[in-house]
């Protein structure tokens, strides 16, 4: 479960003085649904989700994983979560193996419990063949397998993903894709970023549309196609987003 | 403080790091080979140059005095020098180098002399040269030695003693034990290679473990993990320190082998007047103690100092950019302390790395003063702590983990 209230990141910049990277946005993200945070380039979609994985801290507001407060328990939050980006890399000179035991030491596991968990998810994933191969020797698709097993070593009850499939090719986007509704699956809460409409229309229970760090437009896909008139995910971004997006280019 | 997450910090780094080349090369390959051997071919070529000037026997001129035959005479049984055919373009020849020297008669020389009113002879030479330095060196003390024996013999004509000349000796003769005549020297070089080895060896991890992490894209990653910053910064720390440490042990291991090596070899000799023990160069395990003990709190201050710089970059080649011109803030130091003359004061003990550098000097000679080196000691710490805890502070800030 993933409740964010009132969450705020403001910064300065040199040039454009301060910046409303992401604007009083809250929502709610249940077991067992995938909610999809639907923007373009610049949005607040990066910024919302570091803010819940606790890579940033909120400048007002806070969130709850599981029950915990992000701003007060950070190392609670982030034993509890799994965080996947396409910046998120592997160490070049571990292999696949110790990248993955790293991370499962980081949580707190046993040898005893890291090494079932291990075998079980190299096996899943059908990771045998490389696991003692090092991270830089790894084809783009061994490293997103090894990106998902680092994420999954705690079996944490909430996935962060931050447009995870951006910059892949199709074969692998799909392994992320399968794996991001076997996580829902499995009974987990999942939140991903895209600004592929592909993918949203795909996996999401949930959409949440955000632009200029605000949150426009909330709702299953039936309630906005039915809210807004339009049947195309596209068209229905596009209506929603526009008059922001003018005001934002004019000031 | 969870020392099992530092520890796992720790143990990672320390797997990453013995398989990035860059950090084996700088922590063992310039230790164990290159200084020593960069070292001591400096000692051996310096030492070879002082033999060949030694051995070699200078050309000089005689410019005039053929009028002077009992002085030619006297000039040409010096064994130490030959002597070559007048010409007139000696000046040239000199500067050329094809002579090292050329003696100036006045005229009427031997006459003059038993006059008491000879003049002066010059022994021209091309200042700096060592070769010909040395030559002129020769050339005086035979001179006077010739015009001693004058003297003596002018004394005994009027039947007086020859000592009527030298009323009294005058002999310099020193009381320090060979350690400290080398001490100034050798502990110099010493605390040189100390700070340049320390940061160097402190240099490629720090930026590695912080910039590099940036730039290969696995700080997300690993802010991503339950670990806390404070942790994570502490496990990378205690990494960067290792191989400081490292590093400054390997090179005074190697430098004390080398030096003893040097010692027992002939090499040496020439660097000594004739007849004087070569300068005593090799390190007795207690110094190499001592200063070890002083290059814990140094790699400290390097190691987190170097961190907090290179967090601040996005990539490994701009923290080198940032980096470069420290080490010249930090050489500056060691050098100052070679200066002859700059001395451990109090107030010089809390002066960062120049302490060190001349508490280095002192170890090297033996001298204890334990108050100083408590000073110091006790100084380096603090500095130490505090650039640990800039490094730990920097870690938490956003803007510095995601400058962009």
């Amino acid at each position: 479960m993933i409740e964010a209230i009132n969450l705020s990141k403001r910064f300065q910049d040199k040039k454009r003085g301060e910046v409303r990277a992401v604007d009083d946005v809250s929502f709610i993200c249940r077991p067992g649904e995938i909610y999809g945070l639907l923007g373009a380039n610049g949005a607040g979609k990066t910024t919302t989700l570091r803010m819940l994985a606790t890579i940033l801290e909120p400048t007002d507001g806070t969130a709850r994983l599981c029950g915990h407060d992000i701003v007060e328990h950070p190392e609670r939050v982030r034993a509890n979560c799994g965080f996947l980006s396409t910046a998120t890399a592997l160490y070049p000179r571990l292999t696949a193996q110790e990248m993955v035991e790293y991370f499962g030491m980081l949580n707190g596991l046993d040898s005893a419990t890291l090494k079932k968990r291990i075998n079980e998810i190299f096996e899943r994933l059908d990771m045998n063949d490389f696991r003692d191969r090092r991270c830089d020797k790894l084809s783009t698709g061994m490293k997103q397998k090894t990106s998902i097993a680092r994420t999954l070593v705690h079996d944490p009850p909430v996935m962060i993903f931050d447009e995870p499939t951006l910059g892949l090719d199709i074969m692998t986007a799909r392994t992320i894709i399968d794996f991001i509704r076997e996580c829902r699956d499995r009974g987990k809460t999942v939140i991903f970023s895209t600004h592929v409409m592909r993918e949203v229309e795909k996996l999401c229970d949930i959409v949440g549309i955000i632009q200029g760090g605000k949150m426009l437009a909330e709702g299953t896909l039936e309630q906005l196609r039915q809210r807004h008139g339009e049947n195309d995910l596209e068209e229905i971004f596009v209506k929603i987003v526009t008059p922001h997006y003018a005001t934002q280019e004019k000031t | 403080m969870s020392l099992r997450n530092i520890g796992v910090v720790y143990r990672k780094e320390l797997t990453e790091a013995l398989r990035d080349r860059r950090t084996l090369i700088t922590t063992f390959l310039v230790p164990l080979l290159m200084i020593p051997l960069l070292g001591s071919g400096f000692v051996a070529v310096m030492s070879a140059v002082m033999g060949n000037a030694k051995k070699e026997k200078p050309k000089v001129m005689i410019v005039g005095g053929t009028d002077s035959p009992a002085l030619l005479e006297a000039l040409r049984k010096y064994p130490k020098m030959t002597i070559v055919a007048t010409q007139t373009d000696w000046r040239n020849q000199i500067i050329e180098k094809d002579i090292r020297a050329a003696i100036e008669v006045p005229p009427g020389f031997d006459e003059n002399l038993e006059k008491g009113k000879a003049g002066t002879i010059t022994i021209n030479i091309y200042g700096g040269e060592i070769k010909a330095e040395l030559a002129a060196g020769y050339l005086e003390s035979y001179l006077k030695e010739y015009r001693d024996g004058i003297t003596v013999k002018r004394l005994e004509a009027n039947h007086l003693p020859g000592e009527l000349l030298k009323p009294f000796d005058v002999k310099r003769q020193s009381i320090a034990s060979p350690e400290k005549e080398a001490a100034a020297f050798v502990g110099g070089i010493i605390s040189y290679m100390l700070i340049l080895m320390c940061l160097q060896g402190a240099m490629s991890p720090a930026i590695d473990l912080t910039a590099g992490e940036k730039e290969r894209g696995t700080m997300e990653t690993i802010l991503s993990s339950p670990i806390s910053r404070t942790h994570l910064v502490l496990g990378k720390f205690l990494l960067v320190l290792t191989t400081a440490l490292t590093t400054t042990l390997l090179l005074l291991v190697s430098v004390s082998v080398s030096s003893s090596a040097l010692q027992n070899s002939r090499v040496l000799d020439q660097l000594s007047d004739e007849g004087q023990p070569p300068p005593h160069f090799s390190l007795g395990p207690k110094a190499i103690g001592s200063v070890v003990i002083m290059a814990i709190p140094l790699s400290v201050l390097f190691a987190s100092g170097l961190m907090t710089i290179a967090l601040f970059a996005k990539s490994h080649k701009e923290a080198q950019s940032y980096i470069a011109p420290l080490m010249f803030v930090v050489i500056i130091p060691a050098i100052a302390a070679m200066i002859p003359g700059v001395d451990l004061t109090p107030k010089l003990a809390i002066v960062p790395l120049l302490n060190v550098s001349l508490l280095c000097k002192e170890l090297v000679a033996g001298d204890y003063h334990w108050n100083l080196i408590a000073i110091i000691f006790v100084s380096s710490c603090v500095y130490a702590a505090a650039a640990l805890y800039l490094a730990v502070k920097m870690f938490q800030r956003e803007s510095v983990l995601f400058r962009s």
